[in-house]
C-alpha cells in the first residue's frame, strides 16, 4: 500500500501550485514582457569559426607582459585546448606539450585593433573591391560590414605578421550611421562567418563631424554639424515609434507592422543591444554626443579617431566613455588639427580608457610600434607609463570597448588563448612578432614560410609568389 | 663665459621609465626634458658652440666617433673630432655619450607647401589645371609660417625635398629643397627636379591609360629638347610655339632635358621601371624613383644606371595592380645591389608625418637593412640626390650646421631629439601641438577657461 499524503500536505502543495500559477502565467502569457532583444533577431549570420588544430603549448622563461599591468619576468605561459591554462613562475609542463623556449622573447595577449577596414576596402583598392561606404543616403542602418568583408584581402594576413588577432570591421564614415560592424578572429577563411568572434556583440557606426558633410552636403544634406545632430536625433525618434509599434502589437495582437530591418537595428541599439562606435575627432562634438545619446537611451562604446579627446578626457572618464586614437596622426583635415601625440597618455592619465587603433592597412602591422610611440610621448611629458601599462592600450581597452574583455584582452586563465610571441620587447622598432597564437593554434610563425599564410588573391602573381606570405 | 649644458634628466629619464612596479600611471616629474636640455634659444652665428663627448655619427670620411666632439660657428660646421678645445665664449653642451647625426631629410614631402589637405586654401600640392603642370613651381608656395615645420623639426626632421603630389597627371610640377630652421626663406634650392606619374589613377577618373602616359611624356619632353636647342626661335614660322606644350613648360623642363636636375618618377610595376630605365639611357635623362614598389626586381638595373630610389619602407600591400610584389624586405635588397636608398615618411601623409621618417628608416633594419645605411637614406643619400652634398647631409666643416643629438636610438620609436639645430641655430622644441598639450595638461577647472591659459 502507498503511503498517504497528509491532507495538510495536499492542501500545502495546491496552495504553492496556484501562487506559481499566479506569479508565472500572466508573466508567460503577457506580450508586454517581451523586450527588443527578446523579440528581434541579432544575429543572421552566425559564426561558424572554429579553432584551428592545436597542441598543448608551453612559452617558457620569457617577459610576459599580461595586459593586467604586470610585467612577469622569466614566466612562462600554457595554452591547453584553445585557452590559457596557466600564466605566472610555476606553469606545469603536460606531457607532449610543444615547449617553446622564451628565452629573451616578449609574450603579450593578442592584439585588437577596434578600427579596421580590412575586407571592406581591402588590397588592392579600386573600384570593385571598394564596399566601405554605402553612401547612397546619410542613414543606412540596415547595412552591414560583414556583408562586405572580402576574406581574401591580403591586408589579414599582414596584420596577423603584425600580432593582430582580433579585429572590429566597421562601415566608413560617409554615414551618420554607417550600418553594423562586426568583430573578426584574424584567421584565414573563405567566408566571413568563418572569421567571425563568436559571441562578440554588434556595434553599430556613426560618424560625427566632416565626413558626413562633405558627402552629402550638395546631395540634400546634412550640410552642416547641426544638420549632422538633427540626422541622428531623427533616426532614433524613428526607432523608438517603431519599438513602440512593435510592443503594442505583442501585447494586443493587432495589426503586425511591417519589418523595418534598419529600424530593428536602431532599436537594439535603443536597447543597448547594441553600443555605437562614434567616429568623432572633435571635444565639443564629443560632448554633444553623450548628450544625444542620453535623450535616446543608447550607449556610445567609443569615440573613434578622437584627435581632441586629451581635451574632455575628464568628460570621457565621467561617462564612461573610450577614446580610440592614433599615435601621431594629425592634421589631414580641420577636425584633426589639434591632434597631439600626447593624447593617448594624457586620456589615459585621467583615467579614462584610451587605445590605439589603426583605421589603415599599413598602420594595422605595427600597432605595437604605435603604442610606444604614445608610450613614449606620454613619458616625455613627465608621466609615469610602464610597458605593462601601455601593452593595455592594443590588447586590454580595446577588448573593453568590443565588450570581449570576459574571453580576450588579457592574459588570465581560461581566456582565450590569443597570444603572441615577440623577439624582443614590443615596443622596439627592431622586434618582430615571431609566433602568432590563435585560440592555442599556431597561426603564424616567422620563421617557418609554411605558417605564413598567403591569400587566393596573391597566388600565382609573379613577384608576390617570391615575397613569402603574411609577413612579407 | 662658458655655458655647461647637462643633459642629466635626459639621462635619468629612461632609467626611471624602466624601474616600473606595476599600477596606474602618475607623474613623476614635470616635463623637464625640453626645457632643461634646451639651451634658450640661441642668437644666429653669435656664439660658437661646442658639443662634446656625443657618439658622433658623422656619416662622412670620419666615421662614427666615440666620445666625439662637433664644433658649430657662425652656422656652420666649423670641426669634428675628439677633445676639440672650445674657443672663447663657447656655449658648451655635454651630450653624455647620447647618439649625434646630421639633421635628417625627408624626400618628398609636401612641407611648406600644406596646411590641412582637405581645406583647399591651404592646399597647393598639386596643379589644377591640367595642361601647364611642369610649370608648377612649388617655389613659389613655401609658407615659412606652416605649423608643419615646427612638428617636423622638433622631431629632428631639418631638410625637405618639397615636391608636388600625386596628381593624376603625367606632369604633376616642379620640387624644390628646403630647410626647415627660421624664415623668412626656407628655400635651398629651386627646380630640383620635375615628377612625373607613370602609373594610372586608379577609379572611373583614369585619365590616362600607360600608352597614353607614354606618349604624352616622350612628347612634352621631345618638345622641351627642340625648344631648348633654338630657344630664340619660339616665335618663328615652325618654332616651338606650333607644339602643344605650353612656354612655361617647356621653361620648367630646361634643367631635366639637359641631365641636370632629375626627372622624379612615381612608378611602382617593375616592368615600367624597365622601361624609364632605358628611355633616360636613351635621352640621358636623369631620374629619381619614387615608391618603386617592385623596383626590388630591378635593383641591379637601378644601381648599374645610378638612380637612387625614394622608398616607403612599410609599403608592402598589393595597393593595386602595379605593385604585386610590394615588400617590407625592398629597402634592403636594394641597398645590397648597390642602390642608393631614400626614404620618404610614412605614405599616408609625408608631410604631416614627416616625423615618421626614423620610424621608417627603423623599420628598414628591423627587416634586413644596415643601420648606418638607413641613417644615410635619410642624410646624406638625398644630399646628393638633390644636389645639395656640399652643404648638407653629413657632418663634416664646413657645411651647414644641422646637428642633432639624440636621447636613444635615433631610428627607435622611442627616441626623440633632446637638442636640434639648423644653421647653426638651437631649434627650440616647441610646436602648436607642445603648446596644446601644455594647455590641456592639466584638465581642472581654473578661475579662466582654457582660452586664458
Amino acid at each position: 500500500m502507498p503511503p498517504r499524503l497528509p491532507i495538510w500536505g495536499a492542501v500545502a502543495i495546491v496552495v504553492v501550485t496556484l501562487l506559481l500559477a499566479w506569479a508565472i502565467i500572466p508573466r508567460l502569457g503577457s506580450p508586454t514582457d517581451k523586450t527588443v532583444a527578446d523579440q528581434f533577431p541579432n544575429d543572421q549570420f552566425p559564426s561558424t569559426y572554429r579553432p584551428l588544430p592545436s597542441r598543448p603549448t608551453v612559452i617558457r622563461g620569457a617577459t610576459i607582459l599580461t595586459g593586467t599591468d604586470r610585467e612577469l619576468k622569466n614566466a612562462s605561459i600554457l595554452m591547453k585546448d584553445g585557452k590559457i591554462e596557466a600564466v605566472g613562475a610555476n606553469v606545469p609542463e603536460p606531457p607532449g606539450a610543444v615547449i617553446v623556449n622564451g628565452r629573451g622573447k616578449f609574450v603579450t595577449p593578442g592584439i585588437i585593433d577596434i578600427h579596421s577596414h580590412l575586407g571592406v576596402y581591402p588590397s588592392p583598392s579600386n573600384e570593385a573591391t571598394s564596399d566601405g561606404n554605402e553612401a547612397t543616403k546619410p542613414t543606412t542602418p540596415e547595412v552591414r560590414s560583414e556583408n562586405s568583408v572580402w576574406p581574401q584581402d591580403p591586408g589579414f594576413t599582414r596584420a596577423l605578421a603584425g600580432g593582430i588577432t582580433a579585429l572590429e570591421i566597421l562601415p566608413g564614415s560617409a554615414n551618420l550611421i554607417g550600418g553594423r560592424s562586426v568583430v573578426l578572429k584574424n584567421v584565414p577563411s573563405v567566408t566571413t562567418q568563418g572569421m567571425k568572434f563568436p559571441g562578440a556583440p554588434y556595434d553599430l557606426k556613426m560618424a560625427c563631424g566632416e565626413n558626413p558633410k562633405r558627402v552629402y552636403g550638395e546631395k540634400g544634406g546634412p550640410q552642416t554639424q547641426m544638420g549632422n545632430v538633427a540626422g541622428y536625433r531623427a533616426a532614433f525618434e524613428k526607432a523608438i515609434e517603431y519599438r513602440d509599434k512593435w510592443r503594442k502589437y505583442w501585447k494586443t495582437k493587432g495589426d503586425k507592422p511591417d519589418r523595418d530591418i534598419g529600424l530593428e537595428t536602431l532599436a537594439l541599439v535603443l536597447d543597448k543591444q547594441i553600443p555605437v562606435q562614434m567616429h568623432c575627432y572633435r571635444g565639443d562634438q564629443m560632448a554633444t554626443m553623450i548628450d544625444v545619446a542620453k535623450e535616446f537611451g543608447f550607449r556610445i562604446a567609443a569615440f573613434h579617431h578622437a584627435t581632441e579627446a586629451y581635451k574632455v578626457a575628464d568628460l570621457l572618464k565621467k561617462n564612461n566613455i573610450c577614446a580610440v586614437m592614433w599615435a601621431d596622426w594629425w592634421g589631414f583635415k580641420m577636425e584633426a588639427y589639434d591632434a597631439v601625440p600626447e593624447g593617448i597618455a594624457m586620456v589615459d592619465h585621467a583615467g579614462a580608457c584610451a587605445m590605439i587603433h589603426s583605421d589603415d592597412p599599413i598602420g594595422i602591422q605595427r600597432l605595437n610600434q604605435e603604442v610606444a610611440k604614445a608610450m613614449a610621448a606620454g613619458r616625455r611629458m613627465g608621466y609615469y607609463i610602464t610597458r605593462a601599462h601601455a601593452v593595455a592600450w592594443m590588447t586590454r581597452n580595446p577588448a573593453k570597448a568590443l565588450g570581449i574583455l570576459d574571453r580576450v584582452g588579457t592574459l588570465e586563465k581560461d581566456k582565450m588563448a590569443d597570444v603572441v610571441m615577440w623577439d624582443g620587447d614590443p615596443f622596439s622598432v627592431y622586434t618582430h612578432a615571431e609566433k602568432v597564437f590563435i585560440d592555442g593554434a599556431l597561426v603564424y610563425d616567422r620563421a617557418n614560410p609554411k605558417l605564413s599564410p598567403r591569400t587566393d588573391f596573391e597566388v600565382g602573381q609573379e613577384y608576390n609568389a617570391s615575397t613569402g606570405g603574411a609577413g612579407q | 663665459m662658458k655655458k655647461r649644458v647637462a643633459l642629466l634628466a635626459l639621462l635619468a629619464l629612461p632609467a626611471i621609465a624602466f624601474a616600473q612596479p606595476p599600477g596606474r600611471p602618475r607623474v613623476l616629474q614635470r616635463p623637464t626634458l625640453p626645457r632643461a636640455v634646451t639651451v634658450a634659444p640661441l642668437p644666429f652665428s653669435a656664439q660658437p658652440i661646442l658639443i662634446q663627448h656625443g657618439r658622433i655619427y658623422t656619416g662622412g670620411p670620419q666615421g662614427t666617433i666615440g666620445n666625439g666632439d662637433v664644433l658649430i660657428a657662425g652656422g656652420k660646421i666649423a670641426q669634428v673630432g675628439t677633445d676639440l678645445s672650445p674657443p672663447e665664449n663657447a656655449t658648451i653642451i655635454d651630450a653624455h655619450d647620447k647618439p649625434v647625426t646630421p639633421g635628417l631629410m625627408a624626400s618628398w614631402t609636401q612641407l611648406g607647401i600644406i596646411e590641412v589637405d582637405l581645406v583647399a586654401e591651404t592646399n597647393d600640392t598639386k596643379p589644377n589645371q591640367t595642361v601647364d603642370s611642369a610649370a608648377f613651381d612649388v617655389a613659389d608656395a613655401i609658407n615659412p609660417s606652416s605649423t608643419l615645420i615646427p612638428v617636423a623639426r622638433i622631431a629632428g626632421v631639418t631638410r625637405s625635398l618639397t615636391a608636388p603630389t600625386d596628381c593624376g597627371e603625367v606632369f604633376c610640377g616642379t620640387a624644390a629643397v628646403i630647410h626647415l630652421g627660421y624664415g623668412p626663406d626656407l628655400l635651398v634650392k629651386r627646380q630640383a627636379g620635375v615628377l612625373v606619374e607613370l602609373e594610372p589613377a586608379g577609379g572611373s577618373k583614369q585619365p590616362n591609360t600607360r600608352p597614353d602616359i607614354w606618349a604624352k611624356l616622350r612628347e612634352t619632353l621631345d618638345d622641351a629638347r627642340e625648344y631648348w636647342a633654338q630657344r630664340a626661335g619660339y616665335h618663328r614660322p615652325g618654332g616651338a610655339r606650333d607644339q602643344r606644350t605650353t612656354r612655361i613648360d617647356l621653361d620648367a623642363l630646361g634643367a631635366v632635358v639637359r641631365g641636370e636636375e632629375p626627372l622624379i618618377v612615381r612608378v611602382e610595376r617593375a616592368s615600367t621601371i624597365r622601361q624609364i630605365l632605358q628611355y633616360a639611357q636613351a635621352t640621358r635623362l636623369k631620374l629619381v624613383i619614387l615608391g618603386g614598389g617592385e623596383a626590388w626586381e630591378v635593383a641591379r638595373d637601378l644601381a648599374q644606371a645610378n638612380v637612387p630610389v625614394i622608398v616607403d619602407t612599410e609599403a608592402n600591400l598589393p595597393g593595386s595592380f602595379s605593385d604585386l610584389g610590394a615588400t617590407l624586405k625592398n629597402a634592403a635588397r636594394l641597398d645590397a645591389a648597390g642602390v642608393t636608398v631614400i626614404f620618404q615618411p610614412q605614405g599616408n601623409d609625408v608631410s604631416h608625418y614627416a616625423r615618421t621618417l626614423t620610424q621608417i628608416a627603423g623599420n628598414a633594419v628591423a627587416n634586413g637593412m644596415r643601420w648606418d645605411h638607413a641613417l644615410a637614406a635619410i642624410t646624406r643619400n638625398p644630399a646628393a640626390a638633390w644636389g645639395i652634398a656640399d652643404s648638407y647631409g653629413t657632418l663634416e666643416p664646413g657645411k651647414d650646421a644641422d646637428v642633432v643629438i639624440w636621447d636613444g636610438d635615433p631610428l627607435n620609436v622611442t627616441s626623440a631629439p633632446a637638442v636640434v639645430f639648423i644653421k647653426g641655430r638651437n631649434i627650440p622644441l616647441v610646436s602648436r601641438q607642445t603648446k596644446l598639450r601644455e594647455r590641456y595638461r592639466d584638465l581642472k577647472r581654473k578661475t579662466l577657461p582654457f582660452a586664458y591659459r
